[in-house]
């Protein structure tokens, strides 16, 4: 058992930054914290730090309540956003920061420390930097000088505050990659907090998903992608067309178009949305059974590999978005104000004004799906 | 000249504001200052030397950098507290004691040097608790000291408060998370960076504590040889139209000024930072 | 929106005591000993001690210098404050250091200096008598006295707030097709009003308030070259103690007006440069 959060709830004046917040992480795990701003994200891991105290609940490292436990005496390793470098010291400097601080008898030989330092800073490649300063590095190098600082004291728990935020696109790319390798040779209990979903899923064993304080949903990337537990959770993770329409005897009507809803018979007459990902949708030059709603095309968008485009349904007049191989498009020959016709691959259905008990009931429409691992190939806002 | 000097800009008015700034700056300041030492060239070395080391100017010499630099080591210490309490806590009234700090700057110097008379001598606020104990301050060297403090205290605290502020409090947060104690992260990692700031605002406290004369003259009573200030003894010197001698001390007084001023720049380009203080 | 960790409560208690004790004991008590001294005897006395037909001169004296010395100093200030922040050129670090020389400056050799250029036996002196001029002992000396103290108040106000404004706004108007003054009086101006005020009201405080190289300037003519300290200095002496304060505490409210305008002004700029960030 590695960190337990229990009942946890913190305040900043009249704002509710953590909610009754209850959380495991299990030992060796890199878990994601993921949320937008504001979500609460930050405070929580700041208060398994132990630089916020908790207004109610308490937090168990290894089975022990550490939820007075001062930050100096919880032996965590923290990254910081903003790496909170010391300019005034060198990389060397730096990094022994927490091995010279130490009470002298448990402080190690000047040998030891020199030692120490430099096998971190292989770890984290940068040697022959030691010499120089902070604001001489580029942000990726502080990145890693601050991880190599962290790490300098032995900590039970890494945590990493948008380890990656202050970083451009390419840089946080290749980190990402060489943290998790990082993570499985040192296996240190990881915990990061970040507001990019693809980042999340791809780093992290476990996710946890936060709004306004709260956790909306636990669990690995797949289970998080897949099966959404809420409207929240599946807006947050990947781009989403909302179907507005009405339950009506089993069915979801959608304008002039009725779909069954299998395991929604408790629910009559009530609004309710169908949430489709882009990628579930396919397209068609042809009407049929499956493909009954038309729509024409208002824009193309290629990206890459795939080509995003953009749909106005003849019945309702609402957007949507789908996402086609660059392969399909060309077989197709798409041009603006074409007529094409869509089928819904797989909707989820989640009722309106009501969305933490709602019904969440999987609508397998067409065959399913023909995506593998879809999570990779979603594109980040 | 302007367009040369300066890289093409959209922005006008260079020439003429530029133009302005010099001819003023050269009528108001330059020309009067460097009549300091055309007048002091009058004098033969000796006739100089004679005067600027009189036994009298030396005392004062002692008693205006004595008591200056005490002072400003004083408003070292205070004025960092007051900019630390300042930045890092909260507390009700804080913006009414921000705003108090910059008082010495506001309040003419002779007001202060009366009050603090008042305060401080034998039967005053402070004062009669203080002469129990055989502290007398009014009229001794420690009279000149307080007055001192007074006038110089804002600037420690005016050039330490932004560096404070702009201190991310996370690096805090990092020494703490590496095991340091509050105390070796203040001596470590918070002071380092201060140390330019704190040297700036001793060395502005510093000079402007020895030119100060408004309000030393009421607390210090003016004994020679005891507690007579330099800029004193220049007015002294005025007043008996012994122009030469009171210009080739003032001579001595603009001369550790200037030093100072160039130290203060220095430290400015070191730390990367003016600062800007009335 | 997550706060820094507050050191345990019993050290932050005794680190703003001692700050509040010091405050208290170097600032708080001797402003307020003004006011006590000065209503010692009453309210009568104290009005009797300010509506002195020397007293009322000396506050018509340093309401006229404090008005020319300020009026010249700001126009300076904010052409300097211009010249500084909206061009880039070299020796710009040589120039902001001789504008903050006065600082560095003893009030006295500041007086002394112009002593030794009109006085007596002054460089200009006996071209100035020939000419039957006065500008020691009498009301020009104090001016050009007063003008070098308070010499960089304003600009120095105006720099770190013009500095943080930018120039965009300027080329913006620029670009628009308003004229130089126009993009001045319409886009710096409402920018910098704040600071100004305070660069203004600061130079006039110590303007009104100086009281060393005044002094050297003056003569100390009664009913003639005296201004407001200097006053204060010879009723001080004269041991007319409470009149001495009386005047004084005249000089201690304009401070006290000059710290509320002080912050008020902080706080207005402050707000305008966060505005000015959150439109960028």
């Amino acid at each position: 058992m590695g960190i337990e959060v229990r009942n946890v709830s913190k305040a900043f004046g009249s704002f509710q930054a953590v909610q009754n917040v209850s959380l495991k992480i299990p030992t060796g795990q890199l878990m994601a914290l993921l949320g937008p701003s504001g979500s609460g994200k930050t405070t929580l891991l700041r208060l398994i730090a132990g630089m916020e105290r908790a207004d109610q609940g308490q937090i168990f490292f290894h089975g022990e309540d550490y939820t007075n436990r001062r930050v100096q005496e919880r032996k965590v390793g923290f990254v910081f956003q903003h790496y909170a470098l010391f300019q005034h010291m060198n990389i060397f400097e730096n990094i022994a920061f927490g091995l010279k601080v130490r009470p002298r008898k448990k402080r190690p030989s000047k040998q030891e420390i020199y030692e120490r330092v430099t096998e971190l800073l292989r770890l984290v490649q940068l040697e022959g930097l030691a010499k120089r300063y902070p604001a001489q590095l580029s942000g990726g190098q502080r990145q890693r000088v601050a991880l190599a600082r962290a790490l300098a004291v032995e900590p039970k728990v890494l945590l990493l505050d948008e380890p990656f935020g202050a970083l451009d696109a390419k840089v946080r790319q290749d980190l990402r990659r060489w943290l998790r390798q990082l993570h499985e040779k040192l296996q240190i209990t990881t915990v990061f907090v970040t507001h990019d979903q693809e980042e999340a899923l791809e780093m992290a064993d476990q996710v946890v998903i936060m709004n306004r304080g709260r956790i909306e949903q636990v669990g690995t990337p797949e289970e998080v992608y897949r099966s959404p537990a809420n409207a929240f959770v599946y807006t947050f993770l990947g781009r989403v067309n909302l179907f507005h329409g009405r339950i009506h005897q089993g069915k979801i009507k959608l304008g002039e178009h009725e779909l069954d809803v299998p395991g929604i018979s408790h629910a009559d007459e009530v609004p309710a949305v169908g949430y489709v990902r882009p990628h579930e949708i396919g397209i068609s030059r042809e009407q049929s059974e499956k493909t009954s709603i038309s729509a024409i095309v208002r824009h193309i968008n290629p990206v890459g590999p795939i080509v995003r485009l953009n749909l106005k349904r003849t019945d309702t007049g609402e957007l949507f978005e789908v996402e086609v191989s660059d392969e399909r498009y060309r077989e197709l020959d798409i041009q603006v104000d074409d007529t094409l016709y869509v089928n819904l691959k797989s909707m989820k259905i989640f009722l309106e004004n009501s969305k933490t008990e709602a019904v969440a009931e999987e609508s397998d429409l067409g065959e399913a799906a023909d995506s593998g691992p879809v999570w990779d190939e979603q594109v980040a806002e | 000249m302007a367009k040369r000097l300066a890289k093409k800009s959209i922005i006008p008015g260079f020439g003429l504001t530029m133009g302005y700034t010099l001819v003023y700056l050269s009528l108001i300041v330059l020309i009067p200052l460097s009549l300091i030492f055309y007048k002091t060239a009058s004098l033969s070395w000796k006739e100089y030397w004679d005067v600027v080391t009189d036994p009298r100017v030396i005392a004062s010499y002692r008693l205006t950098f004595g008591a200056s630099f005490v002072a400003s080591v004083i408003n070292a210490v205070f004025g960092t507290l007051i900019a630390w309490v300042l930045v890092r806590y909260d507390f009700i009234g804080k913006r009414l004691v921000d705003g108090i700090v910059d008082l010495p700057f506001a309040l003419p110097t002779a007001v202060a040097g009366i009050a603090l008379t008042s305060v401080y001598s034998d039967n005053g606020w402070i004062g009669k608790f203080l002469a129990p104990l055989g502290i007398k301050v009014a009229f001794t060297p420690l009279g000149v000291i307080v007055a001192l403090t007074f006038i110089g205290f804002p600037f420690v605290v005016r050039t330490i408060q932004p560096v404070l502020q702009d201190l991310d409090h996370q690096l805090e947060e990092a020494a703490f998370s590496l095991g340091a104690s509050r105390l070796q992260t203040f001596v470590r990692v918070l002071f380092p960076p201060l140390l330019p700031a704190l040297l700036t605002g001793f060395a502005l406290a510093f000079a402007r504590a020895l030119g100060e004369y408004g309000s030393v003259i009421f607390i210090s009573g003016n004994m020679p040889m005891v507690t007579e200030v330099t800029p004193l003894l220049i007015v002294t010197k005025l007043e008996q139209y012994d122009y030469a001698g009171a210009t080739a001390i003032a001579s001595v007084v603009l001369i550790a000024s200037f030093i100072l001023l160039f130290i203060i720049n220095c430290l400015q380009w070191v730390s990367g930072r003016r600062y800007f203080i009335g | 929106m997550p706060k820094p960790v507050q050191p345990a409560a019993l050290v932050r208690f005794l680190l703003i005591f001692a700050a509040l004790i010091f405050l208290f004991l170097f600032l708080i008590v001797p402003l307020f000993a003004v006011f006590s001294e000065a209503l010692k005897k009453g309210i009568l006395v104290y009005i009797e001690s300010v509506e002195d037909a020397d007293a009322l001169s000396a506050i018509r004296l340093t309401l006229l210098v404090a008005a020319i010395s300020v009026s010249l100093n700001t126009i300076f200030g904010i052409a300097t404050a211009w010249a500084i922040t909206k061009f880039e050129f070299r020796g710009k670090n040589l120039l902001i250091t001789l504008i903050d020389l006065p600082f560095a400056v003893s009030p006295v050799i500041s007086g002394l200096i112009f002593v030794l250029l009109f006085g007596a036996q002054g460089i200009l002196g006996p071209w100035l008598e020939a000419h039957d001029i006065k500008i020691i002992f009498a009301v020009p000396g104090m001016v050009l006295a007063t003008v070098f103290v308070t010499f960089p108040f304003v600009v120095r106000e105006l720099i770190p707030v013009m500095l943080a404004q930018g120039k965009q706004e300027e080329e913006t108007a620029l670009s628009l097709g308003a004229g130089g003054l126009q993009t001045f009086l319409r886009v710096t101006l409402p920018n910098i009003k704040w600071g100004l005020l305070y660069g203004v009201i600061l130079c006039n405080a110590r303007a009104m308030g100086e009281f060393g190289a005044v002094s050297v300037v003056s003569g100390h003519i009664r009913g003639m070259t005296n201004t407001i300290p200097l006053h204060v200095e010879i009723l001080y002496n004269e041991y007319n103690f409470v009149a001495a304060f009386a005047v004084a505490s005249i000089l201690a409210v304009l401070a006290i007006i000059t710290l509320i305008i002080k912050s008020l002004s902080e706080w207005k700029t402050k707000r305008l440069l966060e505005a000015a960030e959150e439109e960028q």
